[in-house]
């Protein structure tokens, strides 16, 4: 590509500045699109390591209600089955015949979950000695093993065993100690920013706050963990582990956020507002009440998520206050022992057995889709509802 | 009776007396109007005036009565704080509704309780930083008793571990001296993850930034711009498996190939993958300084001839250099205070060296695992963390206090 210079232009001193200022452009340009390809490998790597999870291998097996599957479960498998149902799908059975006890006896087709390491073996990732390979291999041509979507993903716990482990009682967690964190941060967030916004008086006291909330906001995530331990659970003595010391910690750790947030949206709310609701004899806190809060509650609400989303990534200070127990059933309040599902991430993380990496990279996936999802929110909440004044 | 249900009978018994307190309050004021005196306010703000009467002095004896016993003052019985509580609501609800008069400003008397309410919200944060600092503080004191704070800053051996055999009342078998806290190894660990993020994420985010700010369309910046921030919002936690199960592994091929050795647990990999995390900090606060740079700057340096790099080397960037180091200073007090990532990627060995792909440790990690576990609140391995975290929490609050001094400067000149 020739380009035609003419007058100065031509000279070499200058065609030697048009050349480096391409080339200049050309890096910036690179930088970005390395910022771009890393999210891509970034993604592609996560989905790829985690899409397998949500599918799982299921048998087909007879269940012998016999006499020795009344103690122990394993037995009501015929023999050759029991390298390759999952151990927990039997566990049961003893529980079920004592509290059933016509169920002795008879017998029963089911569709149980596969061992992990058979799951694992159909989907690539492990290799199975010849015996048992050749059997899965027999099961696959008498269609007594199939692939289904994993539901208990979703509704189960966490568990020692890959293939029954789940989700659900980390998110239901996470949900407990955002609603701890909101109903903390959030009311006290709008207050002091109303307060520093539309009351303070410009004197040292509020500028040693704002100083203060500034830099709470940079303080590293694992000092609100210690503060946390050190406040809440030794000196409080709010049950360590707990979705309520969780939810504190984090609601420190959010609170400079929505303040900060929630004062930016106060200040968009032009000055004639206020003046006018004065001019009717309205008094300050009127004002803020009926004309400003109204106006800025988007901005508002957009901060809290933003702030929320934040803080439902956050492991540090969790696991510095308790929460990386293994939490197999659900709590149900929020003084029990609770994990949440970046808690959970790090738990399988740590597993060593390969079963777990794809578990992990299930939750991430899950994990990222929240997140992505309330941050879409905020951003569509304050496109719908930004006003230009 | 516990503290919870205190708490409850307290809330039911003051719930329908403050209804009672707006209703009666505001009837009170209406009669009033409706005998043709006019009053300063509004009958709805004394209903209002009344249930703070009777509530405010209420819930001031029971806060009181909490605080007193949590700092191991005096510790009241709960019937009586709940007794005394509930009366002083009674008789501040009679004095209420009594005074209510027409000359009285209920409104501004209102506005005062909010004013005050309000107030003490905000003051809840500079609550926080005090008692993170005093907690902190007074936790690294007591560690610091045990521990010399010239060898916790000089020493080059980090090894804990041993004081657990101590605290199980094995100390014979272990014998003088067995744990040290020297802090050298796990400070040049977290300069080395620092370093090697800061130098990831620098050139990328400034790069990216200058791109979105001097050359992009408003169309490309406004795709651009919202894609980088993503990464702003992926938890560390993902990062962190990221890093130790894709990117390690990635490293210690490379390191092979090259026919060097590296360890899956190297210092790089947490390193690199903690600098794409800081990119988006970098880009976003570079950018907006950009943005800020009068357009009169570049203006006068094109009218001078200067091609568009040579522009924003020679006059944007050294504009807006203050801007830069203080977005600078904020990726690295993230890097220090970084948790997840090295905690997953990085390794828990205390090592001294200057190779990046040896397994170091740094700072986080250490506090992560003397907290983790069975917890003895006296060893020195628990309160080790406190005066690690000490540290930590001073150098970033330096770093942040510097930060927005810079940028507070820079506002200054151009606004």
């Amino acid at each position: 590509m020739e380009r035609r210079l003419t007058g100065s232009a031509n000279n070499a001193m200058i065609r030697k500045r048009y050349r480096r200022e391409a080339r200049f452009k050309a890096y910036t340009i690179t930088a970005l699109f390395v910022a771009f390809g890393i999210i891509a490998a970034f993604f592609t790597d996560i989905i790829g390591q985690g899409h397998s999870a949500f599918w799982r291998t299921e048998v087909q097996v007879t269940l012998d209600y016999n006499e020795r599957a009344e103690r122990i479960g394993r037995f009501a498998l015929a023999e050759d089955m029991r390298e390759i149902v999952s151990r927990g799908a039997v566990r049961s059975i003893p529980l079920e015949i004592r509290n059933n006890p016509e169920l002795a006896g008879i017998q029963r087709e089911i569709w149980a979950p596969a061992y992990s390491r058979i799951d694992q073996y159909r989907k690539g990732n492990e290799a199975l000695s010849p015996e048992l390979a050749a059997q899965v291999e027999r099961l696959e041509r008498e269609g007594r093993i199939r692939t289904t979507f994993n539901w208990a993903f979703f509704t189960s716990g966490d568990s020692k065993l890959p293939e029954l482990a789940g989700i659900f009682s980390a998110a239901v967690g996470s949900l407990m100690v955002l609603a701890v964190t909101l109903a903390f941060a959030f009311p006290i967030g709008v207050m002091a920013a109303i307060y520093l916004e539309e009351f303070a008086p410009d004197n040292k006291l509020t500028q040693a706050i704002e100083v203060n909330i500034n830099n709470l906001a940079a303080v590293p995530s694992i000092i609100f963990g210690l503060l946390g331990l050190a406040v809440f659970i030794n000196t409080f003595g709010v049950p360590r582990s707990s979705a309520l010391v969780g939810g504190l910690t984090l609601g420190l750790m959010t609170l400079p956020i929505i303040i900060i947030s929630t004062r930016a949206a106060l200040r968009s709310v032009p000055d004639p507002i206020r003046l006018g609701g004065f001019a009717m004899g309205c008094s300050r806190w009127q004002v803020v009440r009926d004309h400003v809060m109204p106006l800025s509650l988007p901005g508002i609400l957009t901060g809290t998520i933003i702030g929320l989303a934040q803080a439902m990534g956050e492991t540090a200070p969790l696991i510095i206050v308790g929460m990386i127990a293994y939490i197999p059933e659900a709590p149900s309040s929020i003084f029990e022992s609770a994990t949440v599902l970046p808690a959970q991430v790090f738990t399988w993380a740590s597993e060593p057995r390969k079963a777990f990496v794809e578990k992990t990279g299930a939750g991430i996936m899950v994990l990222l889709a929240i997140l992505l999802t309330l941050n879409a929110t905020a951003v569509l909440l304050r496109r719908k509802f930004e006003r230009r004044w | 009776m516990g503290i919870g249900l205190t708490t409850l009978l307290l809330i039911a018994a003051l719930t329908p007396l403050g209804f009672l307190a707006y209703r009666l309050g505001r009837g009170k004021a209406l009669a009033t109007v409706a005998s043709g005196v006019r009053m300063h306010s509004r009958p709805q703000q004394y209903g209002w005036y009344s249930v703070v009467w009777m509530g405010i002095p209420a819930l001031g004896i029971a806060i009181a009565a909490a605080l007193l016993s949590l700092l191991g003052v005096i510790a009241p019985a709960r019937e009586l704080v709940l007794i005394v509580s509930i009366a002083v609501g009674l008789l501040g609800f009679a004095y209420g509704l009594k005074a209510i008069r027409p000359e009285v400003r209920a409104r501004n008397a209102l506005d005062n309780v909010v004013r005050y309410l309000l107030l003490s919200a905000a003051l809840i944060s500079i609550i926080t930083t005090v008692s993170i600092v005093l907690s902190i503080l007074f936790e690294s004191m007591r560690f610091f008793r045990e521990v010399s704070v010239w060898e916790f800053v000089t020493g080059t051996v980090w090894s804990p571990g041993d004081t657990f055999l101590e605290a199980a009342g094995r100390g014979d078998e272990v014998g003088e001296g067995t744990s040290f806290f020297g802090t050298v190894p796990l400070f040049a660990g977290t300069f080395m993850v620092t370093a090697i993020a800061m130098a990831t994420a620098l050139p990328i985010g400034l790069l990216s930034a200058i791109f979105m700010s001097e050359y992009a369309t408003p169309r490309q910046r406004g795709i651009a711009k919202p894609i980088l921030e993503i990464l702003a919002g992926i938890p560390t936690v993902v990062y962190g498996f990221f890093a130790a199960v894709t990117v390690t592994p990635i490293i210690v091929d490379i390191a092979s190939f090259f026919g060097l050795d590296a360890s899956y647990s190297n210092i790089l990999s947490p390193g690199i993958v903690m600098g794409i995390m800081i990119i988006p900090f970098i880009s976003s606060l570079s950018d907006d300084v950009i943005n800020s740079i009068p357009q009169s700057l570049r203006e006068g340096a094109y009218a001078l001839g200067t091609t568009h790099s040579e522009t924003i080397k020679q006059v944007i960037l050294p504009a807006s250099l203050p801007g830069v180091i203080s977005a600078f200073l904020l990726g690295v007090s993230r890097a220090l205070g970084e948790t997840m990532i090295v905690v997953m990627a990085a390794g828990v060995r205390p090592n001294l060296t200057w190779n990046p792909l040896e397994d170091m440790t740094t700072v986080t990690v250490s506090i992560v695992y003397s907290l983790t576990g069975d917890l003895a609140f006296d060893s020195p391995m628990t309160l080790s963390a406190f005066a690690l975290g000490l540290v930590l929490f001073t150098v970033t609050l330096l770093l942040n206090l510097v930060s927005t001094y810079l940028v507070r400067r820079f506002k200054q000149k151009y606004d």
